[in-house]
């Protein structure tokens, strides 16, 4: 099948409004007629239900959390994207569409991001509409900051808690809905599988985690808002929960999975302490905004503070590596996360990394309390020069603005940052990749919607801070609910759909047949087993840098732990109870042929891009290298086994962006 | 409006205002028998005011005696509704590391006090109301036939303390009294909705409030009890 | 270090538990707790026996799933933190410690340490919202400016993840801390006025149809709450509430 992106004719800054004013819209008495099942209640799920709920349409919503406000959206952190220019920094739409396309190195789909550039400032007015507490200045209006790989403060936040603050925004949009019966909300359910019934998407089939039942869902459409698979590494700064699996049902049953190796490793996470560590904390990005990223410039000084002979608070400036600051002078410590990530895993590699382990380096902000001190000692009419005032009233500063950061990493390492400069290290934090969508978000099942994280569409091969949250909401709220309209104009007439038919029951049957095994298996190892050698395979062979030695090798060892899985693993317990072990293999399974996929991808893309790094393709400083030949997205197409996984190009076109070399000198 | 007092605001804010009431009554209380040790004549002016004057018999006592047993009955609702919100309790619960006792055992300390009311109105209140409306002696002297035999209520009061065990059930139960005020007062503000940046200097004036009264009380009984002449 | 648990085990709903002693040893103090129950978990696998159930999710003291009471205290001895955040330097070698789950009429037990806490959705259903529709074609962000001092307290407020650790912590097994904390951020913003009245009627009703205890001030819930949900917020719903009572 050839991949069509639907995007529409015309001029880019028209093509939205264009979409909008042609496409198929469905009436007010009809909507009432017609079921959309959206599976995920993060920011792109929660508010799409919401929003198709209050347009009218019957929604059935499903989570695997106990609530829909747990959704992992709630973690993120730093903030949202919106081109408000309420700076007056020389922000616009047009800038931030560019910012996007650059900062995702030319690899995302341009009238896309365009689009969500021009919703943005209107996700900005709904959420302040429904009460979410951004941060504010001392008039009473939005606060901004600014965040790695852009020159305008763009950022909205609410502390360090912006994710939490939106997706209870969308949770509240949602609860309303449900009190008024327009959402049904089926919590600790998990999505097994799509059930697709004469070429659409019909429904899907359920377990309801608390009983075990599978259950039958039908409806006129189903959208996916299952984030994205960043556990397939086993620690990621995803949620333990956080899973591939409806994303992957959805690739067996007929949507494209595409570019599955554009992964985002996060510069600033809290490195690992040891084996039995079961997940990563992320710290913001927008730490970068006031701490200085450094390692020591001499191995001598290394290897004292490795032995604690030395503090790093002890070490003379000159001494002192700031070496973003160093690489890149124009964007300093903000420059994206994959430059970012690189440039620390380089210095670690090079024996400059600051832990036992060797793999940290130093997120400083002594320089910002002593700058924040001083202004607050000269507004208040202070001593400038006496040092310990100046460091009390910075640190106050600082802890304003990233108190639950700050002390998020004391209680983990049992270090206090105001005195000694964080650790941090880069984790596997988003994945860009995700179910193949067109202009209208539709996969290539009809009926079948992919919003938030779950698509690929907006971020190209790297995503920019505040982005996520920003193209989660763009989706939910702004996009699917007139484009999923489109296909639904033609279901007026359709009636309720029945779940007594062949496909629903062959989709039961291979739901049950897998559980049954899973159960009856009784091997020898739990499932955590394999998904911490699956991690280690991913982390070692497909994480910050890749060859194609490390990545054929990778695919064979995966597709033999996999093989081994399903000889060997123990889940516990039975099918029809409650059984943490039972969900968490059945999604591990599906990482297992993820994994595959995904180091299939990033060997036969020969290029570096974004989040993508090829050792064989890089310039001569070490920066990511980019081929002309490259410039399309990999959609699989899934036949079984994912090495027989057949590749689908859609060619990417830029016309109203100069590709150039991404520098950030 | 209607059915506030089925709401667990409502009781709460109902509870609250019964208490500030009490409070007020228990201060006013204080400062009448406090009285007696400075000056028995002052005390039976203004015991015997107390005792005749109409606005205070019929209608501040009927309210005062209405706000005890509501306080009381609504305490011991809410204290079995409470318990019924938590059916399985906890093999270890360590409740001292986030509240303090008085706030965890109000019913114990609101139960003795109400021992201690008992026994109270038993002694004082039942004697007068004996004597004023069932034996119609409106008069408050010692002797009612002779006007110069000055009013009793001095006299029965020291004659109250002088055994050593009422001195000893009074003292504990002003200490239970105290208990329940260190949580009860500044929990009456909250339940009000007073929490603000007043509520500092509120807890400075709860702790001067509920364990000075009690130990005034204390001191009285103990001055009349050390220092009575019979 | 080594230590021993002791743990609440509960098959279903509707089955008996009881309190079940297990011995782990060589702990490392950073490790968080449920990293520990992680490891215990495994053993119990490889034995054969049923590992604990537990919710947790993002690990980072957001999500609010974690929920365990921990030797007597909602999410254990530590303060400011939630159960994944609790790190076992916190503990010391030779320990007994009491592993529960919330107890609450109206957190009924599912299984072992997981209870159901639907309550606290019905009661965001029932009025944690602000009505205006997803459009998007609402007012301008910034045409209503608003007193940092509110933006800031409605932004605390806003901070509760909805653990339970309130309900679970309070002899009273009150929910008031957590319908506070919703009631409060939208009673400080200009946005949530014009449903203030209806808003915490419904709240608190649904709150006393769900079973929840009474509130009596002892103040339990603000210091065992994980993102310190100040007792300030119950008063302001007080007031709320009375002056919807007085409005009809």
């Amino acid at each position: 099948m050839a991949l069509d992106s639907k995007i529409p004719q015309g001029p880019l800054a028209d093509k939205w409004t264009k979409h909008k004013n042609e496409i198929n819209l469905v009436n007010p008495a009809n909507k009432r007629l017609i079921d959309v099942i959206v599976v995920g209640t993060g920011l792109a799920g929660g508010s799409a239900a919401a929003t198709l709920a209050e347009l009218g349409y019957n929604v059935k919503a499903f989570c695997f959390q106990d609530s829909p406000r747990r959704a992992h959206s709630i973690a993120a952190q730093g903030g949202i994207n919106a081109a408000k220019n309420y700076q007056g920094d020389g922000d616009s739409t047009y800038r931030l569409f560019y910012d996007t396309v650059k900062g995702g190195d030319y690899r995302s789909r341009e009238a896309n991001v365009y689009r969500l550039a021009e919703v943005s400032a209107n996700i900005i007015d709904q959420c302040v509409a429904q009460g979410v507490p951004f941060a504010r200045d001392y008039g009473g209006l939005l606060d901004n900051r600014s965040f790695g790989g852009v020159l305008v403060s763009r950022t909205f936040y609410a502390k360090g808690q912006t994710g939490q603050q939106l997706l209870l925004g969308a949770y509240s949009a949602m609860n309303r809905q449900i009190g008024r019966g327009k959402i049904k909300m089926y919590n600790r359910h998990e999505m097994l599988d799509v059930v697709v019934v004469d070429g659409k998407a019909r429904g899907i089939i359920a377990r309801n985690l608390v009983t075990g039942e599978i259950e039958r869902h039908s409806a006129h459409a189903v959208v996916l808002g299952t984030g994205g698979y960043g556990n397939v590494f086993f620690l990621s700064t995803n949620a333990m929960g956080s899973n591939v699996t409806a994303a992957w049902k959805a690739h067996k049953r007929g949507a494209y999975f595409a570019n599955p190796c554009y992964t985002q490793i996060h510069p600033t996470c809290i490195p690992v302490s040891g084996d039995h560590q079961s997940k990563l904390t992320l710290m913001s990005e927008s730490l970068r905004n006031d701490g200085r990223i450094w390692v020591p410039k001499h191995k001598k000084d290394v290897e004292a503070i490795r032995a604690k002979s030395l503090k790093p608070t002890d070490l003379k400036e000159e001494d002192r590596d700031y070496y973003l600051e160093r690489r890149y002078p124009a964007f300093g410590n903000l420059v994206p996360r994959d430059v970012a990530s690189r440039a620390a895993k380089e210095r670690c590699d090079a024996g400059f990394g600051v832990n036992a382990t060797g793999e940290a380096v130093y997120l400083d902000f002594a320089a910002a309390i002593e700058r924040y001190g001083k202004e607050q000692a000269h507004v208040k009419g202070l001593d400038e020069n006496d040092a310990a005032l100046v460091k009390k009233l910075g640190q106050e500063v600082v802890k304003n603005k990233y108190g639950n950061l700050f002390q998020m990493y004391e209680k983990i390492v049992d270090e206090n940052p105001y005195e000694t400069p964080m650790m941090i290290y880069p984790a596997v934090h988003y994945t860009m990749g995700g179910i193949w969508v067109d202009y209208n978000l539709q996969t290539t099942v009809p009926g079948l919607y992919a919003i938030g994280e779950a698509n690929f569409s907006d971020h190209g091969a790297n995503r920019l801070g505040a982005s996520a949250l920003m193209q989660g909401l763009a989706d939910g709220y702004f996009v699917l609910p007139y484009t999923i309209g489109d296909f639904l104009a033609n279901d007026i007439r359709t009636g309720p759909i029945s779940t007594e038919t062949k496909e629903f029951e062959e989709a039961e049957n291979k739901v049950r047949e897998d559980i049954n095994h899973l159960i009856n298996n009784k091997g020898t190892k739990p499932v955590d087993y394999f998904h911490k050698k699956l991690g280690k395979i991913m982390w070692n062979k497909c994480g910050m840098a890749r060859n194609e030695k490390d990545l054929k090798s990778a695919i064979e060892e995966i597709s033999q732990l996999r093989a081994e899985f399903w000889k060997d693993v123990r889940v516990p317990g039975e099918a029809d109870e409650y059984n943490e072990e039972l969900a968490k293999a059945g999604r591990v399974a599906d990482f297992l042929e993820l994994g595959e996929l995904f180091a299939k991808d990033a060997l036969v893309r020969e290029e570096s891009a974004g989040g993508h790094f090829r050792e064989e393709h890089q310039t001569p400083e070490g920066e990511a290298k980019r081929r002309k030949e490259f410039q399309f997205v990999s959609a699989w197409e899934y036949k079984g086994e994912p090495k027989d996984a057949v590749l689908h190009k859609e060619d990417l076109a830029y016309e109203n962006i100069e590709v150039k070399e991404r520098s950030y000198k | 409006m209607s059915g506030i007092l089925n709401s667990s605001i409502g009781r709460k804010f109902a509870m609250a205002l019964s208490a500030l009431f009490l409070m007020v009554f228990i201060l006013q209380h204080f400062a009448i028998n406090i009285l007696s040790v400075f000056s028995p004549d002052a005390f039976n002016e203004a015991s015997h005011f107390m005792g005749t004057f109409w606005a205070v018999q019929y209608l501040l006592q009927p309210v005062l005696i209405l706000g005890v047993i509501f306080h009381f009955v609504m305490g011991f609702v809410l204290e079995i509704k409470n318990n019924n919100a938590r059916k399985v309790s906890y093999a270890k619960n360590n409740g001292s590391a986030n509240s303090s006792w008085m706030s965890r055992n109000m019913i114990w300390s609101g139960g003795f006090i109400l021992i201690f009311i008992v026994i109270h109105m038993i002694d004082f209140w039942v004697h007068e109301m004996n004597v004023k409306y069932i034996a119609g002696d409106m008069t408050g002297l010692i002797n009612p036939a002779d006007p110069g035999s000055g009013f009793r209520y001095y006299e029965e009061l020291v004659v109250k303390f002088e055994p050593i065990w009422r001195v000893a059930l009074y003292c504990v139960g002003f200490v239970f009294l105290a208990l329940h005020l260190l949580h009860g007062f500044g929990s009456a503000f909250q339940s009000i909705g007073a929490n603000n940046k007043y509520t500092k200097a509120l807890q400075g004036i709860s702790k001067v409030y509920s364990i000075g009264i009690p130990a005034g009380f204390i001191f009285i009984a103990l001055y009349h009890h050390f220092t009575g002449t019979h | 270090m080594n230590l021993t648990l002791k743990i609440w085990r509960q098959k279903g709903a509707n089955a008996k538990g009881k309190m079940v002693d297990y011995q782990i040893n060589d702990v490392s103090p950073d490790m968080s707790f449920l990293e520990m129950l992680d490891v215990l978990n495994s053993e119990l696998i490889i034995k054969g026996d049923e590992p604990v159930a537990f919710d947790h999710d993002c690990r980072e003291g957001i999500c609010g799933s974690c929920s365990l009471y921990i030797n007597g205290e909602a999410h254990g001895p530590d303060r400011l933190v939630t159960t994944c955040q609790l790190h076992m330097r916190k503990f010391k070698d030779g320990d007994t410690i009491y592993i529960e789950p919330w107890r609450a009429k109206a957190f009924p037990v599912i299984k072992d340490l997981i209870v159901d806490r639907s309550s606290f959705d019905r009661i965001q259903h029932a009025g944690g919202f602000v009505s205006v529709n997803t459009s998007g074609n609402t007012q301008d962000a910034n045409s209503i400016p608003i007193e940092k001092a509110n933006a800031d307290a409605a932004f605390d407020a806003a901070t509760c993840i909805g653990c339970g650790a309130c309900v679970a912590s309070c002899k009273n097994s009150s929910a008031m801390l957590f319908v506070s904390a919703k009631v409060s951020q939208f009673a400080l913003l200009p946005q949530g006025q014009v449903e203030a009245t209806d808003r915490v009627m419904n709240m608190v009703n649904q709150m006393d149809a769900e079973g929840f205890g009474n509130c009596t001030n002892t103040g339990a819930c603000e210091v065992e709450c994980p993102k310190g949900i100040s007792l300030e917020n119950i008063a302001r719903m007080n007031r709320e509430y009375l002056k919807a009572s007085f409005k009809g």
